[in-house]
Formats: structure tokens, C-alpha cells, sequence
């Protein structure tokens, strides 16, 4: 009996030893102790989405994203570098070290799971939908079978709406050329996530343009750490983070502070993550 | 067969995660493969033709004795030689674009150019190889000697005569190599017509391993393996060409 129970506690110690070491191999943190060597974070964020990360007329990248960006740095007691990154290009940045982390306005999707380290739990959401001029009065998505759609290379939707509805998606490498190419009426819509063109519409230099059509695909956004780090101190960290942001209303205040349209989805995760204390007060 | 040999590559892609064949087991990424292929090689021809002819034209007007037409040429060659060939396609595309006539589409609002996004990029490429091409034929017109040109004057030539039937074509000859040199640039800068969301194979490449990010490498390699091709058969005819151009005695 007691050799048997003895045998058991060996069993499980071993057991527990070995899970514990492939835990501790898993996470070497390189990334993580190179940033914490050099004394400074590399965060890739976007220079043409305002307002969440755009260049400001001193040539500086500021808003939305570029302020979680900031955070995580003064948390981690580190300087922030940032570098300007694309949506076709971000997780191969991230893959080669040119940045630590991202904040880019990225959908989270299960294929991109694969490759980077998605950071739970989601910092913001945005869905798809169609910038268009007025003039044309589009009611449905169906309206827009086989005709012409400016869109960005990189967006997941692109494929979506092709395959869904026969849109004849055109990307362009930037979101300026592709705007300017439906000023340009090169396109009959352009086709994007529905937070940015709600900020450009409300920006007054697209009065003679709406979004008519309802937002498809609703999607939340995420942080990306390096895979590897992903499960430890990095991409723990950063949850932690993006978790506080959520429960003390940072991120509603962001959204306030850059005049974007509110999110019911901020709402929700504030009240989720409630802290249960501070509601007693 | 061809199920087989997709079954193989859709079995690579499971086993390796980062090696996703996707264009070899999907049929809708395999036709955007071939689309992009078929634009790709289209671009090449056309742009090479037209450098070609655009550079033979310069080289002739280089000649020219009206003082204007060489300055123009001259200032052409400047702007396009000195100036990235990705601003001039954007260049051309979204200002010039503005002031050609189109045409209103269907639907009242969509202006269809006459000049699509193709035609710009053939017309901006071929500028840009052309002004290249003019320093090229120029060079190989220097080449041949005066007392050639003197000879055709005295049997009566015009200035025209003499540069179709004697000056280019020895010209011609010894220019092929440094002309074999830009073709094969201009062939390979054809993936900037990307900037104007020309379809050709870099932008539908990009178009695949943003929708497959699993297809990254694998589409990448497609890239350089089809480039690789798409040169070599043009070298492939330059030298053939060259070597049935040659006169014994006559140049290298």
C-alpha cells in the first residue's frame, strides 16, 4: 500500500517536474530580455488609419493605438521606438524581429493565430463596410455585384466580399491611393473596416460620401506579440494590460480623447471586467 | 494525376504549417496565379516593344539638327532617367489620369478612362526603359564610324536613309547587350505596377499570402521561380538574336 502510494508520489512528481521543465524551455523570453536590455520597446503601428495611428503634422505618429502603444511602455519602464507598419506587411515584421510587438489595427483571425502571437483579450473590434458616394444610393451589399470597389491590400474582407457578393476588388497598396481613387471615380465604393470610414466621414472632406450598407463581419482587433512568447512573460504582460485598460475605461476614454464613434463592444468588456469591489462603493 | 499532385501538396501543408502550397490544391488561387502570370508577361511584351521603339526614335532625333528637338530629347531622357519609376507610375496614374477623357460608366458615377490602370503602367514603364534605351542605341550609333556615315552621304543617302539602312543596324549590333541589360530590368520592374493595383503576379501574389498567411514562403518562391523563367526565355532570344545578327568581323 504505502510502496504503491510512494510509487504514485514519484509518478506525479515526475510528471509534474518534466511539465514544468518543457514550460521553462518553451519560454526562453529572448524577446522579452532583449527589450528589457536595450531599454527599449519596438511597437509596429499604423501611420495611415487615423485616428488610430496616423502621422500628425509634425511628421510624429500619435492616436489611438500609438496611446496603448505608450502605455505598455511606461508599464514596462522602457523607451518606445515606433515604426510604421502595413497591413500586408506587420506579422512579417513581427516574424523577423524588426519589431517586438504590434498594435496595427489587425483582425483577429484563426490563420493569422498561427503565425503571431495573439494577445487576448481583445483591445478593440471593427466590422466592414462601404464608403460611397450618395449620388449612387447603394441599399445592399448585392448592389454592388460586379462592379468596381476600391480596397487595401492586406484586408482580410477583401476576399469575403469577392466571394460573397462578386465585388470586383481593387487594392490598392495604401488607403490614400485607394481613396483618392474613388474621389478619383476610378471605383464605385471603397471598402474598408466601418471605424475608419465613420472617422473620415465625420472629418468633413468626404461630404458627398455615406456608409449606406451594414457592417458585415464584425470583427475584434488584436495585439500581436512573437508566437514563442505568446504564453509568457510578454504576451502575459500584455493581456494584463489590455485587461486593466478595459476594466478602468482607458480604452473608452482613448476612443473619447480621438473622437471615434463609440463601441457597444468597449462597453461590454468594461462591464465584464468589472471589478466587483468597486461596484459595491 | 493532377489530384494526386494536389493531394501531395495539401499533405506538404499539413506536415509543414509555414510551406502551404495553397495555388498547387486551390483551384481559385491557382486561376489568380495565372491571371497575374498572363498580365505579368503581357506588360513585359508590350513595354518592351515600346521601349525599344521609343528608344530607336530618340536615338534618331538625338541626331537631329534642329537644336529644340534635341533639347526636348535631352530633357526627356533627364526626367525619366533621373526620377524612380515607381513615382512616375503614380505619377502618371492618379495626376495625369485626371486630365484624359473617359467615359461615364453605367451606373452615372464610375468614369472610365480611356487609358486603364494597364495602359498606364505600360505607358509610364515604357518611358522610363525608353529613356534608357535612347543612351543605349546612342551609344552604338556613336559607334559606328563616320567615315561609314560619309560613304552613305556620298551614294546620294538622305539623313533618314542613312540611319535605317546603314547607322542602325550596325548600331543595332553592338547595342544588344547593354539593350539585353535593361529589357531584363524592365521586366523585373513590372511588379511596380502594383502601386496602381495593376493585377499582375506581385499584386496577386500579395493578394494570397494575406488571405493564407501559411502560403507566405511558398508564394514568394513562385515569385522568384517564374521571374527566373520569364528572363531566362528573354535572354534565352536575345542571345539567339544576337548571335544571328552577327557579321563576322564586325564588333565583339
Amino acid at each position: 500500500m504505502f510502496k504503491r502510494m510512494l510509487m504514485t508520489g514519484v509518478a506525479a512528481a515526475t510528471f509534474t517536474a518534466m511539465t514544468f521543465s518543457s514550460v521553462s524551455a518553451a519560454c526562453s523570453n529572448d524577446v522579452w530580455k532583449k527589450v528589457m536590455e536595450r531599454g527599449k520597446v519596438a511597437v509596429g503601428v499604423k501611420a495611415d488609419y487615423k485616428p488610430w495611428g496616423y502621422r500628425d503634422t509634425d511628421g510624429s505618429i500619435v492616436g489611438m493605438e500609438v496611446d496603448v502603444a505608450k502605455a505598455a511602455a511606461d508599464a514596462m519602464g522602457v523607451e518606445l521606438e515606433l515604426t510604421a507598419v502595413q497591413s500586408s506587411n506587420r506579422m512579417q515584421f513581427l516574424e523577423q524581429g524588426k519589431v517586438d510587438m504590434f498594435i496595427a489595427t489587425m483582425s483577429d483571425r484563426p490563420d493569422r493565430r498561427k503565425i503571431v502571437g495573439i494577445v487576448q483579450p481583445n483591445h478593440y473590434t471593427s466590422g466592414t463596410n462601404i464608403m460611397a458616394p450618395k449620388a449612387l444610393g447603394f441599399k445592399s451589399w448585392e448592389d454592388l455585384r460586379g462592379k468596381p470597389v476600391c480596397g487595401k491590400q492586406g484586408a482580410f474582407y477583401n476576399q469575403v466580399v469577392t466571394e460573397r457578393y462578386g465585388v470586383n476588388v481593387v487594392a490598392f497598396t495604401g488607403n490614400a491611393e485607394a481613396k483618392q481613387a474613388l474621389r478619383d471615380k476610378k471605383c464605385v465604393a471603397w471598402v474598408y473596416d466601418d471605424s475608419s470610414i465613420g472617422s473620415d466621414l465625420s472629418s468633413g472632406n468626404f461630404d458627398d460620401f455615406e456608409m449606406p450598407l451594414k457592417s458585415e463581419d464584425d470583427n475584434p482587433w488584436a495585439i500581436a506579440v512573437p508566437l514563442a512568447e505568446r504564453d509568457c512573460v510578454f504576451g502575459n504582460f500584455m493581456s494584463g494590460l489590455v485587461f486593466k485598460m478595459h476594466q478602468n475605461g482607458t480604452l473608452i476614454e482613448l476612443e473619447k480623447k480621438w473622437g471615434i464613434q463609440p463601441t457597444q463592444y468597449l462597453v461590454d468588456k468594461a462591464k465584464a471586467y468589472g471589478d466587483w469591489l468597486a461596484e459595491k462603493k | 494525376m493532377i489530384e494526386m499532385f494536389a493531394e501531395f501538396f495539401r499533405q506538404v501543408a499539413e506536415d509543414y504549417p509555414r510551406w502551404n502550397f495553397i495555388f498547387f490544391h486551390d483551384p481559385r488561387q491557382w486561376a489568380r496565379v495565372v491571371s497575374g502570370i498572363q498580365y505579368t508577361i503581357w506588360l513585359s511584351i508590350a513595354c518592351v516593344i515600346f521601349s525599344v521603339i521609343i528608344g530607336v526614335v530618340g536615338a534618331w532625333l538625338q541626331g537631329a539638327s534642329n537644336v529644340l528637338v534635341r533639347r526636348c530629347v535631352q530633357g526627356y531622357i533627364q526626367f525619366f532617367r533621373n526620377t524612380p519609376p515607381y513615382i512616375q507610375l503614380l505619377f502618371f496614374y492618379f495626376a495625369l489620369g485626371q486630365f484624359t477623357p473617359s467615359v461615364t460608366g453605367p451606373d452615372g458615377w464610375t468614369e472610365v478612362p480611356l487609358i486603364s490602370s494597364v495602359g498606364w503602367a505600360i505607358i509610364s514603364l515604357s518611358f522610363f526603359a525608353g529613356a534608357f534605351n535612347v543612351e543605349i542605341f546612342r551609344a552604338g550609333i556613336e559607334a559606328v564610324p563616320e567615315s561609314t556615315q560619309e560613304a552613305a552621304e556620298s551614294l546620294g543617302f538622305s539623313r533618314l536613309q542613312t540611319y535605317t539602312n546603314v547607322v542602325l543596324p550596325l548600331a543595332f549590333r553592338v547595342s544588344l547587350p547593354a539593350l539585353n541589360n535593361n529589357l531584363v530590368n524592365l521586366v523585373k520592374t513590372t511588379t511596380q505596377a502594383i502601386g496602381i493595383a495593376v493585377p499582375e503576379l506581385l499584386y496577386e501574389c500579395v493578394g494570397i499570402w494575406n488571405d493564407y498567411p501559411s502560403a507566405l514562403y511558398p508564394t514568394m518562391l513562385l515569385l522568384f521561380v517564374t521571374f527566373i523563367v520569364l528572363v531566362g526565355v528573354l535572354v534565352y532570344g536575345m542571345h539567339k538574336w544576337e548571335r544571328a545578327m552577327r557579321i563576322p568581323g564586325y564588333g565583339g
